[in-house]
């Protein structure tokens, strides 16, 4: 079932502004409000609408299944080496290793309201970024199964 | 009277809330409809979650260009979060489940899924 | 008839005993937590992020989240397989 020409176009333009809006969620995460879950869900909101402006048939050479189930594979993967990262440098499982260093998202913080910094908070914008790729993966792959569980149904 | 509603308004808010989820999952005979009883309740938990972490006056526990040091509790703003998602992976399992039933037995009356009856 | 009756007695009686508790609640000033004080306090020196919700999110609870991020993984992996591709001629069990 196909929705007219003007909604379908207007899908197509708005896709892309959909996805970086995600992004700016869940890179954000640790600054503002948001973060992996929130972020990858509105990118899947852009799948969403591209799913309800075309067919079905039309769609699955855009978006697929496997892409989708491989990006949420990489997501928690990296959530879990992520994780596990901190016991190469002898800290516990999940330890934020990377905080207040000075190096790679290290910049020290002090207590109290402040502008914001993105290259701070060490091993969170990191995970965020794991759990954000796994959401869009997976919400995405729910709703193309669920998809293809309907059957049109003919005009009689 | 009304002071003690307008006050207590969110709790008010979720006693409702439970209640109507709780009488669409008694009362409903489609599973859809029983669904959505259920979710309902999932919200009314997540508001009772966020409405116990109140602080009157308070701002959201976040320091980027924050108004004032006076915060609400984020404990608990933490949870809803996870309560949400669980929430979320509850309902498309859920939903997935009754789109197999309409698929194997045409119906998604609960009363008329004959091999499911007790 | 003599259920549905008996259902709407029991949801009337909740009502009316949730609705007195919930006027008993204290809203808008919670019971002192020290825990959630300890993390506005130091949340912001120990993780570096300036959401606080976040560092709760993914550093204090960090397990818990993995525990989430697995459900999350599990449902998308029931749903698959709740709607895979059926063989040549297989159906559904139903006699």
């Amino acid at each position: 079932m196909k929705m007219t020409k003007i909604v379908r176009t207007t899908a197509d333009v708005f896709y892309p502004f959909c996805l970086v809006f995600g992004l700016y969620v869940v890179i954000h995460g640790h600054l503002t409000p948001g973060g992996g879950f929130q972020g990858g869900a509105v990118m899947a909101t852009g799948a969403a609408l591209l799913i309800v402006a075309h067919a079905y048939e039309d769609i699955t050479g855009r978006i697929r299944k496997t892409a989708m189930k491989i990006l949420e594979a990489i997501g928690l993967l990296t959530f879990l080496f992520a994780g596990l990262s901190g016991i190469l440098f002898h800290r516990p499982f999940m330890a934020n290793w990377m905080a207040q260093t000075g190096k790679l998202f290290g910049n020290t913080v002090a207590h109290g309201p402040n502008p914001g910094d993105l290259n701070t908070a060490g091993l969170l914008p990191l995970l965020n970024v794991g759990v954000g790729i796994e959401v869009l993966g997976g919400l995405t792959v729910i709703l193309l199964y669920m998809l293809s569980g309907i059957k049109e149904e003919k005009k009689p | 009277m009304m002071t003690l509603l307008l006050l207590k308004l969110p709790y008010f808010t979720v006693v409702v809330l439970t209640l109507l989820g709780l009488a669409a999952m008694v009362f409903k005979k489609n599973l859809i409809k029983i669904l959505m009883g259920l979710s309902l309740m999932e919200s009314a938990v997540n508001l009772f979650l966020v409405a116990t972490g109140y602080r009157m006056g308070g701002v959201a526990p976040i320091f980027t260009n924050a108004p004032s040091p006076h915060m609400t509790l984020p404990t608990v703003q933490a949870l809803t979060l996870t309560s949400i998602v669980i929430g979320v992976a509850t309902s498309a399992m859920m939903l997935s489940f009754a789109m197999v039933i309409y698929k194997k037995y045409g119906t998604v009356d609960s009363q008329k899924v004959k091999k499911l009856k007790g | 008839m003599m259920k549905i009756a008996l259902f709407s007695a029991i949801l009337l009686v909740l009502f009316g005993g949730l609705m007195y508790i919930a006027a008993d609640l204290p809203f808008g000033s919670p019971p002192v937590s020290d825990m959630d004080d300890y993390f506005i306090r130091n949340g912001q020196e120990q993780t570096g992020a300036n959401n606080i919700v976040t560092s709760i999110v993914f550093d204090f609870r960090g397990f818990d989240t993995l525990g989430e991020a697995t459900v999350l993984f599990t449902a998308v992996l029931g749903v698959g397989m709740m709607f895979r591709k059926m063989k040549e001629g297989e159906e559904y069990e139903n006699d």
